[in-house]
């Protein structure tokens, strides 16, 4: 099983989104470096959700707003290690919905259930495989920090703080 | 012009975020592109050959799909193109 490495400002920060959007489903980007381990999450982007027609139980990040987001992460030095979205009064389980929507091979999905406005359980689940035809959706262990650690530069949250002032705060 | 590969892809394109690709049109940049890096091929396109439907290819900040021409758009060296997965889902 893989780990997800999440620093606990981007725990809080995903969870806190969703309790802010409920009872509509939440999302984001997650941006962060690659281990041995897994993936290394040091930064979130939210993002807004496309779905206003069903917003209580579908999500959608529009293209363009990842073509900036993937923008900001080379800037940054950093990679799109996945994305995260919440499940309304629904548990932090994939669904079919989002196996077939999910086509980031190799990146983590993580999901949090909110359950009246508040955020209870978070899952991670990589997108494994090697094509749209093998893929599979395996959950992995998600390891808080409270600090940043191999990010690049070796900045500290706080230094990413600083420079990440500019980010979406839809 | 340069054509950014999104995560996913990069393993199939020698482990670059960005490669540098000549061409006229979108279209020869993204032959180009597949020429160089084969296996990249059966994740951008149908076995019919059309772009897969939920790979999103952006030139600077617009969408193909929405351009004129569309992949026949011309290009110069320096344009961008962003090849971009589409993220959706929900319970």
């Amino acid at each position: 099983m893989s780990t997800l490495s999440l620093t606990k400002s981007v725990y809080e920060a995903i969870r806190v989104h969703g309790e802010e959007t409920y009872p509509h489903e939440c999302c984001g980007a997650l941006l962060g470096t690659h281990s041995a381990e897994g993936w290394r999450v040091v930064d979130s982007v939210k993002a807004g959700n496309t779905r206003t027609d069903s917003a209580h139980n579908r999500y959608s990040i529009a293209p363009i707003e990842l073509v900036r987001i993937q923008r900001t992460a080379r800037e940054k030095g950093l990679e799109i290690a996945g994305f995260y979205h919440s499940h309304p009064d629904h548990p932090a389980q994939w669904s079919q919905t989002d196996f077939a929507e999910a086509h980031w091979l190799g990146c983590s999905y993580v999901i949090t259930s909110v359950a009246k406005a508040k955020a209870t359980v978070t899952n991670s689940f990589l997108l494994a495989g090697t094509t749209e035809e093998d893929k599979r959706f395996e959950q992995e262990t998600i390891d808080v920090q409270d600090r940043v650690q191999n990010a690049p530069e070796e900045m500290d949250e706080q230094g990413l703080q600083e420079i990440t002032s500019t980010k979406d705060q839809r | 012009m340069t054509i950014y590969i999104p995560t996913p892809l990069r393993t199939f394109a020698g482990g670059q975020d960005a490669i540098e690709i000549g061409g006229a049109t979108v279209s020869e940049a993204l032959n180009s592109l597949t020429s160089t890096y084969p296996e990249l091929r059966k994740h951008l396109f149908t076995n019919e050959g059309k772009v897969r439907a939920f790979v999103n290819l952006y030139l600077n900040d617009e969408d193909v799909r929405y351009l004129p021409e569309k992949e026949n758009s011309q290009v110069s060296g320096k344009d961008t193109l962003s090849i971009i997965p589409s993220i959706a889902g929900g319970r």
